[in-house]
């Protein structure tokens, strides 16, 4: 995909975008003389409805709105659209459409949003659909030609077939005919039952180019006379830019030119970003702090910890019985306080943007997980309307919720709005991007769980304390002033429900936004409410003399998905058995984002600090699996990047600004550090739900709970390199 | 001013001698191929060989580089038939986001051409590549399927 078409002007056509460098497509709307109106791709081949293309040669462009970034969505949505389309996969090819287009267009592509585990289940049945439209069309035209019913032809493989008369055609030769058609009303997908392609773990269509350094991401987009600029935001969030000395870098070599960035940052823009970056650092400049360089790490973790108090306000976020109460009067008392520290996404490629801005015109390339967020970023910004703006992306070097997030975009117009005409390359240095993350949350917890004199639950008051990531980026979704998503994980119902049945629960929540930007970050609430839940039903069962997995069991009957998972895993990992000498075992499950996943792993300890992961194995249930192959790489992938931010992750803040500098600073785990990743797939259909982040949350609560069984130490704070604990 | 032999052909490049290789591969010499990660030789991402040794690009300055033989992600193919790494990591599927991959591709290919059989242990000691998706089990296994071929 991806790949430079040249539109190639059909005579007839009105283009309303035009292709792009990486990515975009051309589109051209053919006056109509009589019947609707055929929409064309960049090299005038006929749309088949909004999501296919169909060229003479019978290749299939299917249109993609959603980005990939690595977590393979762009091959599932494809495989989905191809399943209804009933086409040859080895045909399939993909495009972006640009925001832009889509809502010149009335957004006929949909969200573009590509982050909370969304990128399938949320666009899985209006893709279908545009598949299904799209061969209903295809056999009709061929039915027109042949003048026989549409119901007698059938179509597979890109070959309608009449078998009544022995008559075949391909797609290609139909196209023409079928995009003058008027599209279907009703459309029927295919039972789930029916399916060829979906559920297959079909090869990535994106690999090759990412394999020979062909592959364009937003660090390379390279347009014709494009300077490059280098950034520095006030490292105090909150902070003001006050002065800048430009007199002493005037001259340093390949500067064209210093300018401000908003009230708060100030960019060098030269002919290479090296040049860029080496003047930035020589560059003198003065920061207006303000009150936030007071704030430190202890400063805030004492302010998270008055809100675990309860006289202190809170949000109730799931209650059922009088969980005080029954505290009050139990047999026995188990409480703990826990904490999850801020964690910067660090996707390998930093952020960055490319613009270019005339009078009438703003131009973006970036990677994004948001074409339309960063495309309404470029408006605001440039002050131009939508007619003359637009996006192109290209592939990000990662996403995980950082790149939903357009601060980087607007950064880049802000900048090329001070040089009209000139296209520059806006790059993050590794140290901007550690200093301007939006960080995972900061939270504490304290749970208190109460027994009866026969060691039944019959108590958990989970009271959380920390930062709302609402509260900051969508204060809109907000309910009454509470941040619903703070309970992802615990909460009643809905897409990330609580798989327990506590007879008195208290789930509540102490909001206490520290001035650190809070961001999406991969998993989001799910990971430190999975970690203290489930560290603490450990704690729990221990306290009652059971075993982690009977005394969860216990409490799962009314949650039969949430157990399926967690048996699934029981199973696999050989929990009725005793692990291997030296080896000892830790089990977790949540739900999040709509699936169901659970997780055990088989460690060792040396010295009480030095742990080696011998064995993770992890199941999910996301109802449906459109490939297995990358459903098996997102769990492994959520276990590299949930166990690197348990074991070096963390972001401190001191003086107002977050410590960690660079990969020396805020490491990642190694190959040498990782084990084979064990994957479970139950699918038990009947549902959609998302598989890029759930796992994630029980990554770090099954290793923790797998280092109190080997060693009876409780560790109660993330990350470990905090206490001396690291990888053997 | 700069005499680089990148890929078989020898390059002068407007470029100080105090530049780091990265940033001359990237910015003089156009190879894009070549990752910026971190700039102070931790994640890997800008692997490439010098003088047939995989090395972090971004710590090597170009007066050190000058008069060695540079290879970059975009000169692993010979002619357009594909390195064994590159043909194994798109039959086994093992980049994701992939910005990390031509690093660590270039770090593959040096480990097997020093240990044609690499064991576990050779892989852990000489990959070192950070990947935030996470593509390890496929990079060890897709390193074994090269190596048993």
């Amino acid at each position: 995909m991806n790949k430079h078409v040249s539109p190639k002007m059909n005579r007839r056509a009105f283009v309303i975008g035009t292709a792009t460098l990486g990515a975009g497509l051309a589109i051209g709307l053919d006056i109509p003389f009589g019947g609707p109106a055929v929409v064309r791709a960049a090299d005038g081949s006929p749309e088949i409805g909004a999501w296919v293309v169909i060229r003479p040669d019978d290749t299939v462009v299917i249109r993609v709105a959603r980005s990939e970034m690595g977590q393979g969505s762009l091959t599932g949505l494809a495989q989905l659209v191809a399943e209804e389309l009933e086409c040859d996969w080895t045909k399939v090819t993909t495009e972006y459409p640009t925001p832009g287009q889509s809502v010149a267009r009335k957004r006929v592509w949909g969200d573009f949003s590509t982050g909370g585990s969304r990128g399938i289940r949320s666009s899985q049945d209006y893709v279908r659909k545009g598949g299904a439209t799209a061969r209903m069309m295809l056999i009709q035209a061929a039915a027109n030609e042949w003048k026989v019913p549409a119901s007698e032809c059938t179509a597979a493989n890109s070959v309608i077939t009449h078998a009544p008369t022995g008559k075949s055609t391909t797609y290609g030769k139909v196209a023409e005919a079928a995009a003058k058609l008027t599209p279907p009303a009703d459309v029927k997908l295919k039972d789930p039952k029916d399916w060829k392609l979906v559920g297959k773990g079909l090869l990535r269509l994106d690999t090759a180019d990412k394999t020979t350094g062909a592959m364009i991401y937003g660090i390379d987009v390279k347009l014709p006379g494009m300077l490059n600029a280098a950034i520095k935001d006030c490292p105090v969030f909150g902070g003001k830019l006050k002065s800048f000395d430009e007199a002493k870098i005037a001259g340093m070599k390949g500067v064209r030119k210093v300018v401000k960035v908003g009230d708060t940052a100030v960019a060098v823009v030269a002919d290479t970003w090296w040049h860029a970056k080496t003047a930035l650092e020589a560059l003198p400049i003065v920061w207006d702090e303000g009150d936030n360089a007071k704030v430190s790490s202890e400063s805030i973790a004492k302010w998270l910890a008055e809100g675990l108090d309860d006289a202190q306000p809170a949000f109730v976020g799931n209650k059922n019985g009088d969980a005080k109460a029954a505290i009050a009067g139990a047999a026995k008392k188990v409480e703990a306080v826990y904490n999850y520290p801020y964690q910067n996404h660090a996707t390998m490629e930093p952020m960055n943007a490319t613009a270019l801005y005339t009078a009438d015109k703003c131009e973006v390339w970036c990677g994004t997980q948001n074409g339309e967020a960063a495309f309404a970023a470029v408006l605001e910004a440039s002050g131009l309307p939508a007619e003359k703006c637009d996006v192109h992306k290209v592939m990000p070097g990662g996403g995980f919720g950082r790149r939903g997030q357009t601060d980087y975009v607007r950064q880049a117009v802000a900048i090329v709005k001070q040089m009209p005409g000139t296209p520059i390359k806006l790059l993050w240095s590794r140290e901007e991007d550690m200093a301007h993350g939006r960080y995972h949350p900061i939270t504490q917890c304290k749970m208190t769980g109460a027994f009866d004199a026969n060691n039944n639950l019959i108590a958990l008051h989970y009271r959380l304390s920390g930062q709302s990531i609402l509260f900051s980026l969508r204060p809109e979704a907000l309910q009454n002033g509470m941040d619903p998503a703070a309970f992802q994980g615990v909460a009643q119902t809905g897409e990330a429900a609580f798989g327990y049945s506590v007879p008195n629960l208290l789930v509540e929540h102490a909001m206490r936004n520290p001035h650190v930007p809070p961001g999406f970050w991969r998993g989001v609430n799910v990971n430190h409410n999975a970690i203290y839940m489930e560290c603490f039903m450990d704690e729990l069962a221990h306290a009652a003399g059971q075993d982690p997995l009977e005394f969860r069991r216990k409490l799962m009957g009314n949650h039969p998905k949430h157990l399926a998972v967690l048996n699934a895993v029981a199973e696999k990992i050989g929990w009725d058995n005793p692990a291997p000498q030296g080896v000892y075992r830790g089990i977790a499950q949540v739900m999040g984002y709509g699936s169901y996943v659970a997780g055990a792993a088989e460690i060792s300890v040396t010295d009480g600090s030095k742990i080696k992961v011998h064995r993770i194995v992890a199941s999910t249930d996301p109802g449906y699996i459109v490939n297995p192959a990358q459903v098996e790489r997102q769990i492994a992938g959520s276990f590299v990047y949930g166990l690197s931010a348990l074991f070096y992750g963390g972001c401190t803040v001191k003086d107002g600004r977050i410590e960690q500098t660079n990969f020396d600073t805020y490491n990642s785990m190694r190959i040498n550090e990782m084990p084979k990743v064990e994957s479970v797939m139950v699918p038990s259909g009947g549902f959609w739900g998302g598989v890029g982040e759930p796992t994630i949350g029980i990554a770090a609560p099954a290793v923790l709970n797998a280092y109190f069984a080997a060693t009876g130490k409780r560790i109660r704070s993330v990350p470990l390199r905090d206490q001396n604990i690291t990888f053997a | 001013m700069a005499n680089l032999t990148i890929n078989g052909k020898t390059v002068t490049l407007e470029v100080e001698p105090d530049t780091p290789l990265l940033w001359a591969i990237r910015e003089n010499a156009g190879l894009t191929g070549t990752k910026y990660g971190c700039g102070i030789a931790q994640c890997g991402a800008c692997t490439v060989h010098i003088d047939g040794v995989a090395m972090r690009s971004c710590g090597v300055t170009v007066s050190e580089a000058e008069g060695k033989k540079i290879t970059t992600i975009e000169g692993l193919a010979s002619g357009n038939s594909l390195h064994k790494v590159q043909e194994a990591w798109i039959a086994q599927d093992v980049p994701q986001c992939g910005y990390c991959q031509s690093g660590m591709i270039m770090a593959v290919a040096a480990l097997l051409n020093e240990k044609p059989k690499p064991t576990d242990a050779d892989i852990d000691e000489a990959i070192t590549n950070i990947c935030r998706c996470g593509t390890f089990q496929q990079v060890r296994e897709a390193i074994h399927t090269i190596a048993s071929a």
